[in-house]
This record gives C-alpha cells, structure tokens and sequence, in this order.
C-alpha cells in the first residue's frame, strides 16, 4: 500500500528530524559552555524540528486519502459525461464500478465498449499522477520542514513552549474526537431519516400501525408498497424491555441491599464479582441462551400448563436480558445504597427500628434518587439491546402485550433491515435509520435525565 | 394518657411481627441473589454441556487406493491437472471397495454420504504433500459427515439422535463400530480452518484472526487517543462550558446503544469515505468509537487516583506541566490505565451489533492475513453459526462460545491481576 509507506517514510524522516535537531542545539550549545545555556532542553529542540517536519506533511497526507478517490472518480465520469448523458445515481454507480474494475484488472478487457476501455485507462493515468505526485509533494513538504525547523535553532529559541503548544493541541483534538463522534451520529442519522422522512410521512411512521418494510422490486407485485408504521416496533420492544426489567429490577436491587447492608465481608467478596461474571459475558451468548435453551423450555412448559408460548416469546428474550441487567442494576444500587451516610442508619437503630425497616424506611428513600436514575439507565440499555432479540424474539411486527406471543422490536428491525445487500436509497433500508434516530433520541434522553439524577444525588451526601 | 403496660404489651406483640418481616426481608435478599448465582451456573453448565462435544470429531478408517485412472493425475507438480482431478472418486471407491454388498443409486448415495464432502480434497492436499503416494494404497482416518458425526457421539452416549440417518446406515457404522475402524478423534479442524457450510469442516481460526487484526486496530486507536483525551481533561483543560460539554458528550456515549456505532459506521466509513465493507479496518475504528469512553473514563479515574503532593513536588524541582504529566503522573496511573484498556478491548471483543450493520457478518471461508481482507469476528461466527439449521452447528457454536469465553476471562482476570499487583494504594 502507497499511503501506509508514505506514512512509514515520514515517521522515520521525522525520528531522523529528531536527532538532527537535538544534535544541532547540543553543538551550538558546546561553544557557549554546554545545554544550561539554551532556552530549552536539547530534546525540546529535537521535538521541534520533527514537528515541523512530519506534521503539515501527515495532515496533507490524511486530507489527500480522504479526497483522492472521489477527485479521480468524478474526473473520469466527467469524462464520459456525453457517452453517459442524465442518468440516474444507480447507472452512474453501476459504470463507476465497471471502470475501477477494467482499471484495476479484475474485469477483462474483452467486449467492453470503447468509452468504458478510454475512462479506464483514464482513470488508471489519474491515479499514477496522483500517487507520483503524493509521493513527490511529501518529500518535498517534509524535507522544507526538516529545514525550516532546523534552521530556526539557536540557543535563544525558545523551544518548549513551542512544543507544548502543539502537543496540548493535539491532547485537545483527541478531547473533542467524543464530540465529533456524537455529531457523527447525529448527522449519518438525521440525513438519512430526512430522506426516508420524504418519501413517507413522518405521522404515518409514528403513530401507523403495520409495520411491513418489505417494498417490492416490481410495481405489481402483492405489498409493493411497504406500510412502515413503527408503533408495533415501539410496544414489542417496551414489552421486551418491561419483561426485562420485571426480572432485573426486583433481583438486582434485592441482591444490592442484600450486599450492602447485610452480607458478612467474605459472602460480599464472593457474590459481588460473581454477579459481575454476568455482565461480562458478550450479548450474543444470552442471544444463544435465550433462543436454544430457555424459549424451547418456556414453550414446553407452557405447552404442559396448557398455554401457547410461541417458541420466539418475548418472555423468553426479557428474561434473558433481565439476567443480563442484573450486576448492571446490583452495582449502581450498590453505590448509591453505600453512599447513604452511616449517621442516617445508626439514627433509624437507635430508634429501635429493625435492619429491614431501616432500610425500607430510611435508606430506600434516602438513596432512591440515585435507584431511579439507576434503572433508567438499564432502561435504556434494555431498549437499545440488540443481539437478545434479534436471535431470541421475532421478526414479524405483531400489535400486542402479551408476553407468550412473538413481538419484534427496533433493534431487530435495524438489523434485519441493514444487513443483506440492497441499494443504500430505497427507503427500506432508511427506515432502518429512522429507527436508529428514533433509537438514539430515546436513549439519549433517557441518559442525559439518570446522568443527571446520578451525578445530583451523589452531590448530595458528599 | 395510657397506660404504659398496655403500650409494652403492645410493643412485645408486634415485634414477633416485626421480627417475622425482617426474616422475610434477610430471605428476598438471600434468594436475589442465588438466583443471580444460578442464572450464572445454569449458563455455563448449558453451554459446556451442549459445546464440549464439538472439541471431538469422528473418523473412519477406510483404505484408500489414490489410483491414477481414477483422479485423472499423471504429473503431481501440474496444478491445472491437480485443479481438474477427480477428488471425490477417492473417497467414494475406498467406500466401495469397503462395503462390497452395496448396489443401487439410493444406496450408494447413501453409502457416499458417510464421509464429509470435503474429504476428497482433505485426500487431495494430502496427496500434494506426499507425492510418492500416487498409486500407492494405505490404510487411513478420513474425516466423517455431520450427520454421522452427531449420530455417532449419541450413540455413544446411549441415547441415538437418528432422525437424519437411514437404516443401512446405522447398520455400517455398527460394523465400523464393532471393527474398531470408526473413532473420536481431537477435532484439530476447529482451531485450524475458517468457516464452511459443512460443520465438520467448520472451524474458528478465520473468525479468531480477524478478532485478533480488529482489536489490535482498536487497541493502537482507542488507548492512545483515549489516554490523550483523559490527560487533557484530567489535567489541562480549563474549568468551562467547553470541557463541561465534552465530558457530557463522553458520559452519553458511554451509554449509547452499540447498533448505533453500527450505523455510524455504516453511513460515516463505509457510505461518505468508501472503506470497503468487511474489513477489519472498519470493525477496529467503529469498535474504537464505541470503546473509547470507557478508555476515556477509566483514564481518567487512574490520573485522579495520583495524588496531588506528587505533582507539586516535580513541579518545585522546576518541571515543566507537560514534564510533570508525562514523566511523573503517567507513569504512575499507567496500571489504571491499562486495566482499563483491557477491559475495554473486553468488551469490544463481544461485540456484535454495530459489526452487523458494516457487513462483517458475510460469509467468509479464507482465513484472513491483514487489516484488508474480508474477515468476520468470534462474536458474529457465533450468531452465524446460531442461525445455521443443521445440528451439528449447535455443538459448533457452544463450543465456540466456551472459546470467546476463555479468552475473555483470561483477558478479565488479567485486569483484575494487574490492578491488584501493580496499583499503588496511596
């Protein structure tokens, strides 16, 4: 790979920028009587001269990777813009990728029109010129800045300062990469829940009730038109995650106040990273439980009760994911419980009231606060949980609540929806990014709300 | 004004009531927490009893003639002929010349479906490493079908599962029982080779590789980058609204569905930049996404663990900030650090959703040899193999599950080792 050697080339012409400028600044010092008479520590000087060499040149390079291939693509499709005449974005793709293909070698030559041939071996020369010329503009651009950060060294020069700057910079952009990530979410989302939000109405996908995103290829085929009313996806998964949190809440909180106020210290030792195995074993083996072992089980026990459990049950893929929630609800509980000042237990003893009563009476609603915002927490994780029920809880769209019946939430839908091939633009695949922003403004909410009452009521007691 | 007997008769009555409800209260607790215990048992006991099966694989012993006539190779070193051999005759002819009695289409069919599909090839490579056995016969374990394999172990164990085989078959292997020519063998084929349609051919080594090629992009992103942004906030950021949101933004990560990463991915990398689907590449910078505000914030934690005198004292020596930060605080929160990296790199290496959403989930025989080739990863070969319909798959996956397991408890306990032995109580 071109670009992996060019960025190997300039770290080493950057080290060797390194021990020039350490070497220059440490023989300017010699004549004067050594490094106490230089601003900075000789590696100081060091440092800066490799900046300057490696730095412009690995923005330009990650800036020139970024825009290369879409500058060459639409050179060439320029190109052939009158072979092409108005075409639509799937035909302009579809020649696109012909081109790379005869370019690069892995179609033949042989029975392509002329046009294609001329563009490929167009598109070929662009990218030699634009590699040669990468690779020149890199040399150049790195040995000007060994230069000019060479060339600046004296014993006056204050080069720490220099350094630091940069490298608090930098510590900045790595700060600031969260933001980015979260407006990265935010925009993929949004724009392709505008473009699915044009083709169907933002009202039918809130509040319509069938959810069938199967569009046909053909116009006269049966269910051409997909219906995409997402209130099925919403009660599925509020089922989903209500079953979950029927399980989690109850256990994990119980077990919580079970540790904190009751176990002897070997008794917490032991449970406490035991629950935690829980919480470290990877979603898709609950998703593996669930479906193997506990819906089958579920289904042959209600068969034997004389109820019909579908084998995808909801109850099957909330109780897994409740078990899942479990350590998740214990330890903040745990914390927040923990956090409740002594004086306040000792007070309720002294009254003559029982352990039990102290903590239902006084410890409970003193810690209660951070108990909710605990649980929206694990809310949010239950409704955004996605391999559980995407391998335990089913596919078709069913409006009910009963806990026996198969339902289908948004995660399965977004899966289902995105993986397979389709063309990015048809709205089958959007409403999955629909979902993910409906998904996404949920949590989000949910988060910033518990964060809040968390971060309030540890406040509070410290 | 009562009497006060009348109050401590009152009391000395409720307390029994009172004293009952605290039992009670003891036992929730008590039995929130066996249960919690169980759910953990009844997990692992599940999953090692379906998956500790598939750490074995049948074979028959057959003797095999490579006849020339019959493959259609005379020049071993041509790989056009080797290419347009008759594999599958191999296998078939020994099957033949083994069970004489059998005539018919049908039940030859079913005779040939004893070994594995593959086994011709698995002769093939065989024969490519030991040219000199070209018309030679020897004697030969070769590697059976599934459906063999999953009767075979079950019958073993006293409890046939037939419902794939027909009678005749059942017959053979009793006499290839009897004869001492059909065994459980370690199934090296499991650790060895990528992923197939046939189970008995199915292994994890490709899934393990590219596990392996994404989290060492993750890691080499994710913890310097991470490391950066928690000595920045931890230490040189300014107390104002620009640092209160990025921590806000940290913080709301942390909790943000992992299939959102996943369609970030997708619409970010793969839709504007065109990094093609797949690729280790992309499951390493959506992963490192995701891990990065646990990295954040465990970093964060360790640097704060430091205490203060240590800063003021390389400070009064005449260091400079950034000398006090990197040679003196970052060396000491650097176990903290890495606790947290493993834990993080934990975490991304179980999971799924968001690699669903950028196209890892393909089907992926070659075994992957860099951050570029197509490769899918142990959680998803899981979810794949799940959703398989044959039998044998189900052992696969469990045995898969208990693999992916290991590595994270050693990755866990490692954590744990290295907080308790390396961490500085202050």
């Amino acid at each position: 790979m071109q670009a992996t050697n060019i960025f190997i080339l300039i770290l080493a012409l950057g080290i060797f920028a390194f021990y020039i400028g350490r070497g220059r600044s440490l023989a300017l010092a010699k004549p004067l009587g050594g490094i106490r008479y230089l601003h900075s520590l000789p590696s100081y000087y060091g440092f800066h001269t490799a900046l300057w060499c490696a730095l412009p040149s690995l923005i330009l390079l990650s800036l020139w990777m970024i825009f290369d291939e879409p500058l060459i693509n639409s050179l060439v499709m320029n190109s052939m813009a009158d072979q092409l005449g108005n075409t639509s974005l799937a035909t302009y793709n579809l020649q696109l990728n012909k081109i790379s293909n005869i370019a690069e070698g892995i179609l033949g030559r042989q029975g392509q029109s002329d046009a294609l041939l001329a563009a490929a071996d167009y598109m070929t020369q662009l990218k030699v010129v634009s590699r040669w010329s990468l690779t020149a503009l890199m040399l150049c651009l790195t040995v000007i800045g060994l230069f000019f950060g060479w060339s600046r060294i004296n014993p006056q020069f204050r080069a720490r300062p220099l350094v630091e700057k940069v490298m608090q910079n930098l510590l900045l952009a790595c700060a600031c990469l969260a933001i980015f990530t979260t407006l990265g979410i935010v925009l993929s989302v949004l724009f392709e829940s505008i473009q699915f939000f044009r083709s169907v109405p933002v009202h039918e996908f809130v509040f319509g009730l069938e959810w069938s995103p199967q569009t046909a290829i053909r116009e006269d085929q049966v269910g051409s038109s997909g219906s995409f009313g997402a209130v099925p996806l919403f009660v599925g998964t509020l089922l989903v995650s209500a079953v979950a949190m029927f399980v989690a809440v109850p256990i994990g909180l119980m077990s919580a106040i079970y540790l904190a106020e009751y176990a002897s210290k070997t008794v917490r030792a032991f449970a406490k990273p035991a629950l935690e195995v829980l919480a470290g074993i990877p979603t898709v083996v609950y998703g593996f439980f669930a479906a193997l072992t506990v819906a089958p089980f579920l289904r042959d026990l209600g068969t034997s009760m004389g109820l019909s459990v579908s084998s995808e049950s909801a109850l099957a893929a909330g109780g897994v994911m409740g078990v899942m929630i479990i350590p998740f609800i214990s330890s903040l509980a745990d914390d927040v419980i923990t956090a409740v000042p002594q004086s306040m237990r000792d007070g309720s003893l002294a009254m003559g009231a029982t352990q039990s009563e102290t903590v239902r009476r006084v410890i409970i609603p003193a810690a209660l606060p951070g108990i909710v915002g605990g649980i929206m927490l694990a809310v949010s994780r239950a409704i955004g949980e996605t391999m559980i029920v995407v391998m335990a809880a089913g596919m078709a769209a069913k409006l009910t609540a009963n806990p026996l019946e198969s339902v289908t939430t948004v995660t399965v839908q977004i899966v289902t929806l995105l993986t397979g091939d389709q063309e990015f633009d048809s709205p089958k695949t959007l409403a999955a990014f629909a979902l993910g922003l409906m998904l996404f403004t949920v949590t989000l909410l949910l988060n910033i709300f518990a964060l809040h009452i968390v971060k309030k009521y540890r406040e509070q007691y410290e | 004004m009562s009497k006060p007997v009348d109050n401590l008769d009152k009391i000395k009555q409720s307390l029994t009531r009172r004293n009952r409800a605290e039992t009670r209260f003891r036992w929730y607790g008590r039995i929130a927490i066996l249960i919690g215990l169980a759910a953990v048992i009844v997990l692992f006991t599940d999953i090692i009893s379906k998956g500790h099966g598939a750490f074995q694989v049948t074979y028959i012993q057959l003797d095999v003639h490579y006849d020339q006539d019959i493959i259609g190779v005379a020049n071993m070193t041509d790989p056009a002929q080797l290419a347009d051999g008759n594999w599958d005759a191999v296998p078939k002819s020994a099957l033949r010349s083994k069970f004489t009695d059998v005539s018919g289409r049908r039940d030859k069919r079913k005779l040939y479906a004893l070994l594995s599909n593959g086994a011709g090839f698995d002769l093939k490579d065989r024969l490519v490493a030991n040219p000199l056995l070209l018309g030679q016969t020897e004697s030969i374990w070769i590697l059976a079908d599934d459906d063999i394999d999953t009767y075979y172990k079950s019958w073993l164990d006293g409890e046939p599962y037939g419902a794939r085989m027909a009678d005749n078959q059942i017959a053979w292997i009793e006499q290839l029982h009897d004869e001492g020519n059909i065994r459980l063998q370690f199934n090296s084929n499991l650790f060895t080779r990528g992923d197939s349609r046939e189970p008995e051919q199915a292994g994890i080594r490709g899934a393990i590789m590219g596990s392996f090629f994404t989290l060492i992009l993750t890691l080499m992103l994710s913890f310097p980058i991470g490391v950066s942004a928690a000595i920045y906030l931890e230490e040189f950021a300014p107390k104002n609204r620009w640092t209160d949101f990025i921590e806000v933004n940290i913080n709301n990560l942390a909790a943000v569905p992992s299939i959102i990463f996943g369609l970030l991915g997708l619409a970010i990398f793969i839709n504007f930049f065109h990094v093609p689907r797949s690729v280790p590449v992309v499951g390493g910078l959506v992963l490192t996404l995701m891990t990065l505000p646990t990295i954040i914030i465990t970093s964060r934690a360790a640097i704060k663990s430091v205490p203060p005198s240590i800063r003021e004292a390389a400070l009064g020596m005449g260091a400079s900030k950034y000398q006090t930060v990197l040679h003196h605080v970052l060396p000491l929160a650097l176990p903290g650090m890495l606790t947290g990296a493993i834990i993080g790199m934990a975490q991304a290496l179980g999971e799924t959703a968001p690699l669903l959403m950028i196209g890892m989930v393909a089907f992926i025989v070659d075994i992957p040899a860099g951050f570029t080739d197509p490769a899918t990863v142990l959680p998803v070969q899981i979810f794949l193999w799940a959703d398989s319909p044959e039998r044998a798959f189900i052992e696969k996956t469990s045995a898969a599950i208990m693999v992916l397991l290991t590595f994270l408890i050693i990755m866990n306990t490692s954590a744990v080792w290295l907080r308790k032995r390396l961490e500085r109580r202050w």
